[in-house]
Formats: structure tokens, C-alpha cells, sequence
């Protein structure tokens, strides 16, 4: 890093010196700029938070009601003191934001998360041109290529439609927040009824509100005793897995959506019955892509395979460097955030009971 | 091989039992004989000779990748296999292939043994160009002869005896000892008629569960013959048309690696079949199994290691008499037979009647158990009275009762670095077990138990195998078994096998056992005070 670098790693997160800001910041600071709404980069307890406008809603269901949000249309800029801060879409989740920081003649984007593929519930992803570009590498080697999307889909209803056939339900785990709805928007509604996890469901309204078109979906926890469960869909949180609350669907198959799921060691680990490769980070292809398409002439890289994201664009002539950030990339550490935030919609189950369409 | 790629990937998917069945069976339905009869020799784990180095796979597939050779290593770090990243790696295909699976082995893999390299670059790069991803997976494992798919045998028994309408305990038979993919081998193994022709073949050998809680419960003990369960090599000595063939439970024809009982075969009558142990034995006393382990894998025995560790056959069981298959009979009149032939062949120091254990109650019976370690022995064998020679594992007739303090076979999946002298190796290791759906579950850690040039080895396999770090943790693949001995046991919710166990340790590295074969939770949970 350099001593006249627009953002500089602090202890609470990267910091603007010039625009007095964070972004993406792990600890409580007066004002955050914010990507998204996961866990690991928005924090609770800033001073205000600026996101984008998409995403304001799903951040008030992350940061509390008391939370101070100032929304943010993608492509409009705001002055912060000086820097010309806007907001463009990364295609990770509803919402989800690259930052895009001007300051005397500078530019800047910080991309969070980001994924190039679109799909039905968030804008899709913009490259936008800059002098320094800060990615992830949450899924950096040249094994991780996606397939289709459609592709997934199919697999997945096609998995639902022989469980339906064989009298089981079908526990489908992905992520609280962007993954379940994404997995809801993909879903086959003709082949049964679909039920929710409360912490998923709370979210599914944020969407709805949101402008997202999910197919109709019940809260699971409402419809729990003595039902028979045989052909529906329940969509959950990882963290649910092999709780008391799952096995009451029994008998039941298990599967999960990630991108992790591309390496056949990992699906058998996990001991479930299917692993879907389906993930809201960029893959190895689009990570090369979207770096190239910034024409940056640096590159910062953050959280996931970020030594050898370095090496590979060093060899190719490319400025890269790591930064170190608290971020984490899809995986474990994000099942804790969800843990985390499933205890609290747990606490709050009442409030997100009955059936919403 | 697109069907047999669609086979692999439908088992892969699965943890059940009988779904894995469901599709094998549906494969051998459809698959042309030709197919069946590769089908079948890869999925119990029989390979030809890896025929191209997987340096030069590996080499070749990143060149294909445009992939420089430390990507290569990182992403193969990532996978913890090179069949897998290999074809992860490769770019995507527009192509899939419809010729059948003996084609491509017969016609394409098997010719490439002894091709010069650069044929057989082209012939790998032709093959990948043909196939989609789940095909190029399979062939390369097929290519490096490290086919495996986590159907055991007994699975793959089963779907063949349903597809052919066959009994599965004559399919067993029928695939034991040598034969050749053939189509016409698929015809014999699913033929109705029984007329065995090579005379080579072993009978599956009679498994025992672990006894689980108070051995009264099997009934009064007058039923039972005990025998001292020893610590050898379970093997089947046979002589059948002038030749003899000592096989291993492993199915491994040894003759030529233990000659002090292949000797033995020219003293038995024609049509023999004697099941037993090939134990160390030096003086009249068995040695510990540790210097056994200095003959398993030689093929050839020099005169030190003869002399060193002589080895004896403890005879259990008469199979085959005259030519006539005995399993059938009571348990009492093979063993009278057995007993017969032990003393006509009169060769003291290398076949031994398996002594038995006389006991009037069960209180004297677990007495007479505590000495078993004195002697080299593991406990008891407890066989019923009038039970038949079962096929495989089968519950009820055959126990083995060992003794404290207990001891499992589980698999190393995971390991960590020591401290202090041992902080540069991976010598803290997690071991895990089979739990009901057969899936690996922790079950113990232990540190203590190996020599340093055993670590060493479990060293390089760990950095070699990695899957996954979690912190300063590398889980591997589960390849080790290792013997583990444990002093209590109870139930713990807290832990995810629902079994906590005191003091585990590490008794010996089973290098006979595969994965496959390390013992289950449900034989662990039998151990648990009632
Ligand atoms: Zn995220
Ligand atoms: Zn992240």
C-alpha cells in the first residue's frame, strides 16, 4: 500500500482518509459506506450507514430499525466531503453494491462481493472503469467455473420432482440472505408446496417488497406439528442442518447450494444426500474478466485465495497486491454469520408467521 | 461410458445403501456384457497397472489448462486429487462420448502401457477433447488406477445377483480369485448353472460382529465353542487339481509369499479347503503382529526374514473335503473333520489345530478371556454350535469377543502439526468411523502410538493428500487405517459420533485394512456400558 493510497486498512476497516468514511467496515465507526448487507460487511452499530437504494431494505432487516441509512441510487454520485462517492450493481445479493470512490483526478471501486452471471433477484453486475480495482478471491483457483444457472435449476427441481415421487420432502440449504431467495426464484412451484425457514422468510419479504417475484412460500415453523411434509420444498439455512428442527420433516433428502459443492471431496463430507454448484461469488473466468474489464492498472485483492489471485495477475503484467480484510467469503464463516442471524429471527418467529405470497 | 460416467456420478451421489444397489443393478440391466465385465472389475477395485504416470497427466493437463504448474498444485491442493482437478481444470467441453466402456479401455487405455510418451500425450488429449466433464473424470481414474466409488463388494454382489437373478452368495463365489473382464466371465458369473471350473477360487470368507454388552445374552454358554481370536492374516489354504493356492481375506493370491505353508498344500488330500490364520509363530509362540507386518507386501522372502519370522497356519475351519463343499454342515462336524486332517497331515510346526476354550459359565469363559494378551491372542472367537459357514459378515452365529482394553479400526481424516520438536510434522491426528448411512464421522483423537519412521510416512501422506484446512487443520483423504485402543467409553452428546472415549491411543497402523473395512459406529456404540 502506499502512503497517498484513498483507502488505507485500518483496525475498524478500510478507511478514506479524504472523505472522513469507512467501507465495509468490521468495527462500529461514525459513517460506513457498505457494499451489502452479509454479515461480515456491514457491521452493527455505525454512526450511518450509505447503501444502495435496492438494498435498503434488506440492511434495515440486518441493522435494526434505529439504524441511520442513507439510500443511494446505483450510478448517482454524492459528494462526502469532498469525494465523489457513487454506488454500482455487483450482482451478489439484492441490492448489493461496488463503490465507486473519485478523488482529485482517482478512481477507486471497492466491488465487496460480486458475481457476473445475472440472475432474477438482484440487478446484475456492471463493470465500471477505474485506476484501482479491490476484489475478492473467494473462489480464485481456475477449478471453480460455474455452470449455467438454468442448468442448476433443472438439477435441483429435477431432484424435488423424484423426491416428491419417492413420498420425501426436500430440504434445500443455502444461505439466509441471497442464496434462499435466489434458490426460491429458481424453484418449480407446479411440483409442490414450498416452505421456509423463519430467518429465510423474513428476508423473502424484504425482497417482495423489494420488487423481487419469488413464488408463493409458507413459513415452515407455523405448519409444524403432525404435517405431513412428503413433495414439499423447505428452504433453510445451512446452520439448520441435522438440527431437530430439520428431522422433523423426515423422512427427507438434504441438499445444499454452493459453489463449494464443485469439488466432490466436499460434497461427501458434508454428508448430505446432494450438492448443488451454485454460488453469488464470482467464479475463476468471471474474476479474470471483471478485472480486466475495469482497465485498472492495480489491483487490490481481498478475502479467499488472495496469494494466488496475486501471483496469477503479477505473471501477467498486472499491479496486484493483498489486502487484508476481515471479509469472508461463502462457506463456513458465513454459516456462523447465519447462526448468528437465525437466532435472532428465531427470537422473532412471530413476527414473520403465516403464509405471504 | 457415458452410462458408465452417469453410474459413477448416481453413486457418488449417494449415501445410502440401497439406492447405490437400485443403481448399480439398473446399470448391469442395460450395460452390454463387455461393459458389465469392466464395470464390475473397476467397482470391486481391481486395477490394470497405472499405465501413464500421473506426473504426465498432471503435466499434459495443465499445458492443455493453460495453467501454469503451481496453479496446478494449488488447485490439485484444493481437490486432493489429480484425477479430479484434472478435469476441473480442462476447458469445457462441447463434446461427449458414446462408445462403450470396454471400447475405450480395451482399445484406447490398455494399449497405451508401453506407447512412447508422445502417443500417449496424444491419445490423452484426444480423449479429453471427447468427453464431457463427469467422463473425463471417470477416465482419468481410470487412467491412474485409482478407481474407487465407496460401493463395497458385498453392493456390488447384490445388484449383480438381482440384475442376473442369481443368488448373491454364488455371485461372491463366482468373483472370488482370478478371472478376466470378459463378456463371457459375465455370462459365467450370472449363469443359473453351478459348475465351477476354476479350480483356483476361495470361498468368501465368514465374518464376525464384535460381541456388544454382556455375552449371556447369546444363551447358555454350551452353545458356543470358543477359540482364541489371533492376530494374523485370515487366509484360505487350498489344494484343488495337483495345485496349491493360499489366499488372504483381501483376496490377494500370497502362496509365494508365505512358502512355509504353500509347502503344506503337497500333504492335503485333493479338493481341500481349509479356513485359518498365518500367524508369526517363533519357539511355540506366536509374535506380535508388528513383525508379521515385516513379510505383508514382500513378494519375495529372503532367508533372514524366514528365519526371523517363521510363519504357521492356525487352521479354524474345513470348507471344502473330497471336493465337496462343507459350509453347509454343523459347525462341530467340520471341526471333527478339520481335526482329523490336522493329525494326518502331522506337520506340528506349521498347521495347527485352532485350540479351542473350555469354559462351564460365562464368568469362567470372560476369565479365561483376560489371558488371551498373555498368549498374543485378542480375546475370544465365539462360534455357535450347529451354525453353518455363513457368507460375509452375518449376525448371530459368529462373534468376536476381544479384550480390553478396546480397540477400533478407524480411518485418519484429519491431522494437525505437533508441538515442540514435532512442530514441522503432522503428527495429531483425528480418526473417524462409519457411522449408519456410511459416512465418516470424528471419533477419537490420538497422538501417541507411532514410531518416528511411521510418522514420517503419515507425514508425507498427510502433505500429499490434503482436502481442506480449517486453521492449522488438514483434513485428508481417507485412505489410513490405523488401529486404535481406548481405555473407557460413554455417551456424550457433545460430540458429533455421540461417543466420548478415554485415553485413546494408537495401537498400529493397519496397513491391510482399506478404509472401507475400519469399523462402524454401531460396533462402537455396542461397546457402550448397557
Ligand atoms: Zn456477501
Ligand atoms: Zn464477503
Amino acid at each position: 500500500m502506499n502512503a497517498d493510497d484513498l483507502l488505507k486498512p485500518t483496525d475498524a476497516g478500510l478507511y478514506c482518509e479524504a472523505g472522513d468514511f469507512h467501507v465495509d467496515p468490521w468495527k462500529p465507526v461514525p459513517q460506513a459506506v457498505v457494499t451489502h448487507a452479509h454479515a461480515d460487511h456491514a457491521c452493527w452499530g455505525c454512526g450511518r450507514y450509505l447503501g444502495s437504494e435496492e438494498g435498503e431494505r434488506v440492511l434495515r432487516v440486518r441493522m435494526g430499525r434505529e439504524a441511520v441509512i442513507d439510500a443511494l441510487p446505483y450510478g448517482s454520485p454524492l459528494d462526502v466531503n469532498g469525494v465523489r462517492v457513487s454506488l454500482h450493481p455487483a450482482g451478489h445479493i439484492l441490492g448489493s453494491a461496488q463503490v465507486r470512490l473519485e478523488h482529485r483526478g482517482r478512481v477507486w471501486v471497492v466491488s465487496g462481493d460480486y458475481k457476473v452471471e445475472p440472475d432474477a433477484t438482484c440487478t446484475p453486475f456492471e463493470p465500471v472503469r477505474c485506476d484501482v480495482f479491490v476484489t475478492e478471491s473467494t473462489f480464485g483457483l481456475p477449478i471453480y467455473r460455474w455452470p449455467s444457472q438454468a442448468a442448476v435449476f433443472d438439477e435441483i427441481n429435477a431432484w424435488w420432482r423424484a423426491n416428491r415421487d419417492a413420498g420425501k420432502a426436500s430440504l434445500l440449504l443455502g444461505y439466509a440472505l441471497g442464496k434462499s431467495q435466489r434458490l426460491l426464484s429458481g424453484l418449480d412451484p407446479s411440483i409442490g408446496p414450498i416452505y421456509t425457514h423463519g430467518a429465510v422468510e423474513k428476508l423473502n419479504r424484504a425482497y417482495r417488497e423489494g420488487g423481487v417475484a419469488l413464488p408463493p412460500t409458507s413459513y415452515a415453523g407455523a405448519a409444524m406439528k403432525g404435517k405431513g411434509w412428503a413433495g414439499a420444498m423447505i428452504v433453510a439455512p445451512p446452520s439448520a442442518h441435522g438440527t431437530p428442527w430439520a428431522r422433523k420433516f423426515a423422512p427427507l433428502s438434504t441438499g445444499i447450494a454452493s459453489g463449494w459443492m464443485t469439488i466432490r471431496g466436499t460434497r461427501r463430507r458434508k454428508a448430505l444426500d446432494r450438492g448443488f454448484v451454485l454460488s453469488d461469488h464470482v467464479d475463476w473466468p468471471g474474476l479474470l474478466g471483471s478485472i480486466e474489464s475495469t482497465g485498472a492498472s492495480r489491483v487490490l485483492v481481498t478475502h479467499g485465495y488472495t496469494a494466488v489471485v496475486v501471483r496469477y495477475l503479477r505473471e501477467r503484467g498486472i499491479a496486484a497486491e493483498a489486502l487484508a480484510t476481515r471479509y469472508e467469503g461463502e462457506g463456513d464463516a458465513q454459516d456462523r454469520a447465519e447462526a448468528e442471524a437465525m437466532e435472532e429471527a428465531e427470537a422473532q418467529e412471530v413476527d414473520a408467521g403465516g403464509t405471504t405470497a | 461410458m457415458r452410462d458408465f460416467a452417469r453410474l459413477y456420478a448416481a453413486l457418488d451421489e449417494t449415501t445410502r445403501t440401497g439406492e447405490k444397489v437400485e443403481a448399480l443393478t439398473r446399470y448391469f440391466e442395460q450395460a452390454p456384457p463387455a461393459d458389465a465385465a469392466w464395470a464390475v472389475y473397476f467397482l470391486i477395485g481391481r486395477k490394470p497397472k497405472q499405465v501413464v504416470p500421473s506426473k504426465k497427466i498432471r503435466e499434459w493437463a495443465a499445458a492443455e489448462a493453460g495453467v501454469p504448474d503451481w496453479l496446478f498444485q494449488e488447485s490439485y491442493d484444493a481437490v486432493g486429487d489429480v484425477a479430479e482437478t484434472v478435469a476441473l481444470l480442462l476447458p469445457p467441453s462441447e463434446h461427449s462420448t458414446d462408445l462403450p466402456l470396454a471400447e475405450w479401455v480395451e482399445n484406447r487405455l490398455l494399449p497405451l502401457r508401453g506407447a512412447d510418451e508422445e502417443a500417449q500425450r496424444f491419445a490423452m488429449l484426444d480423449a479429453w477433447r471427447a468427453m464431457d466433464r463427469p467422463q473425463r473424470f471417470v477416465w482419468n481414474k481410470l487412467i491412474s488406477g485409482g478407481f474407487r466409488v465407496g460401493v463395497s463388494q458385498q453392493l456390488v454382489t447384490r445388484a449383480l445377483g438381482k440384475a442376473g437373478g442369481v443368488d448373491p452368495t454364488v455371485v461372491a463365489h463366482r468373483l472370488m480369485g482370478d478371472w478376466e473382464p470378459t463378456p463371457e466371465f459375465i455370462g459365467r458369473l450370472l449363469a443359473a448353472d453351478s459348475a465351477d471350473s476354476d479350480h483356483s477360487r476361495p470361498y468368501p470368507f465368514c465374518l464376525a460382529y464384535g460381541v456388544e454388552g454382556d455375552p449371556a445374552a447369546l444363551g447358555s454358554v454350551d452353545d458356543w465353542v470358543a477359540e482364541w481370536k489371533w492376530d494374523g492374516i485370515r487366509s484360505q489354504l487350498i489344494r484343488r487339481g495337483g495345485d496349491t493356492f493360499l489366499w488372504s481375506r483381501g483376496e490377494e493370491l500370497v502362496t509365494d509369499r508365505y512358502p512355509e505353508i504353500a509347502t503344506l498344500g503337497a500333504s492335503l488330500p485333493e479338493g481341500t479347503a481349509i479356513d485359518g490364520e498365518i500367524l508369526p509363530y517363533l519357539d511355540g509362540t506366536p509374535l506380535p503382529f508388528a513383525q508379521l507386518q515385516r513379510r505383508i507386501g514382500r513378494k519375495t522372502v529372503g532367508k533372514t526374514i524366514l528365519a526371523e519370522v517363521p510363519v504357521v497356519l492356525i487352521a479354524y475351519d474345513l470348507l471344502e473335503s473330497d471336493g465337496r463343499d462343507l459350509r453347509a454342515e454343523p459347525f462341530e462336524a467340520r471341526r471333527a473333520r478339520l481335526a482329523e486332517l490336522v493329525a494326518r497331515v502331522d506337520r506340528p510346526g506349521r498347521l495347527i489345530l485352532s485350540p479351542t476354550v473350555v469354559a462351564d459359565s460365562w464368568e469362567a469363559m470372560a476369565a479365561a478371556r483376560l489371558a488371551a494378551r498373555s498368549h498374543q491372542s485378542e480375546g475370544l472367537m465365539l462360534k455357535r454350535r450347529g451354525s453353518p459357514y455363513h457368507v460375509g459378515r452375518k449376525r448371530g452365529d459368529w462373534w468376536k469377543w476381544k479384550v480390553d482394553p478396546f480397540t477400533v479400526d478407524a480411518v485418519l481424516t484429519a491431522a494437525q502439526r505437533g508441538s515442540g520438536k514435532r512442530a514441522s510434522l503432522y503428527t495429531d491426528y483425528t480418526f473417524s468411523v462409519w457411522d449408519d448411512d456410511r459416512r465418516l464421522v470424528p471419533f477419537a483423537k490420538a497422538y501417541s502410538g507411532l514410531t518416528d519412521a511411521e510418522i514420517a510416512r503419515v507425514d508425507a501422506f498427510v502433505r500429499r493428500n490434503m482436502v481442506e484446512k480449517f486453521g492449522p487443520v488438514r483434513t485428508v483423504k481417507p485412505e489410513l487405517v490405523f488401529e486404535l485402543a481406548f481405555e473407557g467409553i460413554q455417551r456424550s452428546p457433545r460430540h458429533k459420533s455421540g461417543i466420548a472415549v478415554r485415553f485413546p491411543r494408537i495401537l498400529r497402523w493397519r496397513l491391510d485394512k482399506p478404509a472401507e473395512e475400519a469399523d462402524t459406529l454401531e460396533s462402537i456404540r455396542g461397546m457402550l456400558p448397557a
